[in-house]
C-alpha cells in the first residue's frame, strides 16, 4: 500500500505543486498527467525517495519510506528518463548485471525470454550504443519482464516507442495490476490498459 | 542479514568496472601514458647530471603520480550519473556507501596500481639505488588510494557542474599536499639514514582515515546530486 499526503514541491523559487494526495492498495494504478515542467518526474523521484519532499509524507505499508530504506527499495522498480544502461555492453549484459547486483540473477534465457517479448531478438548481442533510441527504451523496459518488484514507477515509459511495443508495456502493466501489484505512471500518450487505472493532473 | 557491508555489493561494481574499462580501453591509459611520458621528459631536460636526477626523482615521481590522478580523476562519477546508473544505483537495494567503495577500487585497480608499479621501472631513468626504488614504490602504493579516495570526494561533490573537471582540482589539492609531503619525503629520510619507517606509517594512517571518512561524505554528495 502507497499512501502519499500533502505533497509540496518545491524547484529552486517555484512552487511546482502542492497537496497531492493518493492512496493506492495492492492492484491499483495511477496515471499523472500534466504539462512539460509540470513536475511528474519531481513527483516520481521524491515517491522513489531520490529527493525528499519539500513538505508532506510519502508511507508504504504505513511506514515513511525514508525509514524504510533498503527494505522499500527491494520492492521498488524505477523507470527514469536517463535509462540506466551502459552504452558498451549489450542489451543482455546491462539486464543481467542489473539483475545479478540485488541478487535476483536471471540465466541468460529469461533474459533473452524478456527480450524477444519486448520484440528485441535480433539485437540482444550488440552493443547499447549501436540502438536507436526506441529500442533502448525497449532494453530498458524488458526490465518489467524480469522484476518480481510489487511498485513500479514509470516515467513516460512510452517515449519513443512504436505502437506494438507500448501495447506490450501496457500488457506488462495489467498483469504487474493482476498480480496484486502497484504502478505509478506519467505519460502523455494514451495507454491501452485494460485494468481501470485512478488518473490525476498535476500543475496549473 | 548475511551481507551487512555490503561486500556483494563491492564485488558486483568492480566486476563491472573492470569490465566496462576493457571495452574502453583508452580511458585507462591515457593516465599511465601521461605518467610515462611526463617522467620520461625530466631526465632528457635535467641531463645527465646524475645527483641532480637522483634527488628531484621521488618530487618528479610522486607529482607527475599526482596529476596522472587528478587528470582521471573527474570522471569518476560522471557517466553514471548522465546514463541513469547512478540514480538506479541509489535505488537498489545496496547500499551505496558499498558501491563508492567498490568504484574507487576499481579506480585504483586501473590508474593507481599500475602507477605504483611502473614507477620503480621509471626510477632507473634517475639512477635511483634500489632501496630507494622499493620504497618509492611502497609509498605510491600506499599513497595512490589516499589520492583516489580523497578524490572521489571531489569527484562526487563537483557532479553535474559546469567546469567540474576545474573545481575537483582546487578541490583536492590542498588535501593532496601532505600524502604528497610524506610519500617523497620517505626516500629521502631512508637516503639520509633515518629511515622510511615513520613516513610510511603516517601514509598508512591517511590510508586508515580516508578509507573511512571518504565513502561517507562521497554518498552524502552522490545522494545531494541526485535530488
Ligand atoms: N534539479 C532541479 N533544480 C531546479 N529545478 C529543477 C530541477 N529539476 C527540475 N527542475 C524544474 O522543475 C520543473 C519540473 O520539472 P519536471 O518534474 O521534470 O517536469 P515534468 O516531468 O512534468 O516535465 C521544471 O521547470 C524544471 O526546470
Ligand atoms: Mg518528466
Amino acid at each position: 500500500m502507497l499512501e502519499v499526503s500533502n505533497l509540496d514541491c518545491v524547484r529552486g523559487e517555484r512552487h511546482l505543486f502542492h497537496d497531492v494526495s493518493f492512496l493506492l492498495r495492492s492492484g491499483e494504478g495511477l496515471l499523472i498527467t500534466g504539462e512539460n515542467g509540470s513536475g511528474k518526474t519531481s513527483l516520481l523521484r521524491m515517491l522513489v525517495g531520490l529527493t525528499p519532499p519539500f513538505a508532506g509524507t510519502i508511507n508504504w505499508k504505513t511506514r515513511l519510506i525514508k525509514h524504510l530504506g533498503a527494505e522499500y527499495r527491494r520492492e521498488l522498480l524505477y523507470c527514469g528518463h536517463p535509462l540506466g544502461l551502459k552504452d558498451s555492453l549489450s542489451a543482455t549484459e546491462n539486464l543481467q548485471s542489473i539483475a545479478s547486483l540485488v541478487n535476483e540473477p536471471v540465466e541468460l534465457s529469461v533474459v533473452q525470454d524478456a527480450l524477444e517479448r519486448i520484440g528485441l531478438q535480433g539485437s540482444a548481442h550488440m552493443p547499447v550504443r549501436a540502438l536507436s533510441q526506441g529500442q533502448k527504451r525497449r532494453v530498458s523496459l524488458a526490465r518489467l519482464f524480469l522484476s518480481r518488484r510489487t511498485l513500479w514507477v514509470l516515467d513516460e515509459p512510452l517515449t519513443a516507442l512504436d505502437t506494438k511495443a507500448s501495447q506490450h508495456v501496457a500488457q506488462a502493466v495489467d498483469r504487474h495490476l493482476d498480480d496484486g501489484g502497484i504502478a505509478v505512471i506519467t505519460t502523455h500518450q494514451d495507454m491501452a490498459l485494460a485494468s481501470p487505472l485512478q488518473t490525476m493532473r498535476i500543475g496549473a | 542479514m548475511k551481507d551487512a557491508f555490503g561486500l556483494s555489493a563491492i564485488y558486483w561494481i568492480v566486476h563491472r568496472e573492470l569490465k566496462l574499462t576493457m571495452r574502453r580501453k583508452s580511458d585507462a591509459i591515457t593516465p599511465l601514458l601521461f605518467f610515462v611520458i611526463v617522467t620520461s621528459l625530466f631526465p632528457l631536460s635535467v641531463g645527465t647530471d646524475v645527483e641532480m636526477l637522483r634527488r628531484i626523482a621521488p618530487g618528479v615521481l610522486w607529482v607527475t603520480a599526482l596529476l596522472a590522478t587528478m587528470l582521471s580523476l573527474p570522471r569518476l562519477f560522471e557517466q553514471d550519473y548522465a546514463d541513469g546508473t547512478l540514480e538506479q544505483l541509489a535505488l537498489s537495494p545496496a547500499p551505496l556507501s558499498a558501491m563508492v567503495v567498490g568504484k574507487v577500487v576499481a579506480y585504483w585497480l586501473m590508474t593507481g596500481l599500475p602507477l605504483a608499479l611502473l614507477a620503480p621501472l621509471l626510477a632507473l631513468q634517475f639512477y635511483l639505488p634500489t632501496t630507494s626504488i622499493l620504497i618509492l614504490a611502497t609509498t605510491l602504493l600506499i599513497g595512490t588510494p589516499v589520492l583516489a579516495l580523497i578524490g572521489s570526494i571531489g569527484a562526487s561533490l563537483t557532479l553535474g557542474l559546469r567546469g567540474g573537471g576545474v573545481l575537483v582540482a582546487l578541490l583536492v589539492l590542498p588535501l593532496y599536499v601532505p600524502v604528497l609531503i610524506f610519500g617523497t619525503g620517505a626516500v629521502d629520510a631512508a637516503a639520509s639514514g633515518l629511515g622510511a619507517t615513520a613516513n610510511v606509517s603516517l601514509l598508512t594512517a591517511m590510508l586508515l582515515v580516508a578509507g573511512f571518512f571518504s565513502p561517507m561524505a562521497t554518498t552524502a554528495a552522490l545522494r545531494i546530486a541526485l535530488e
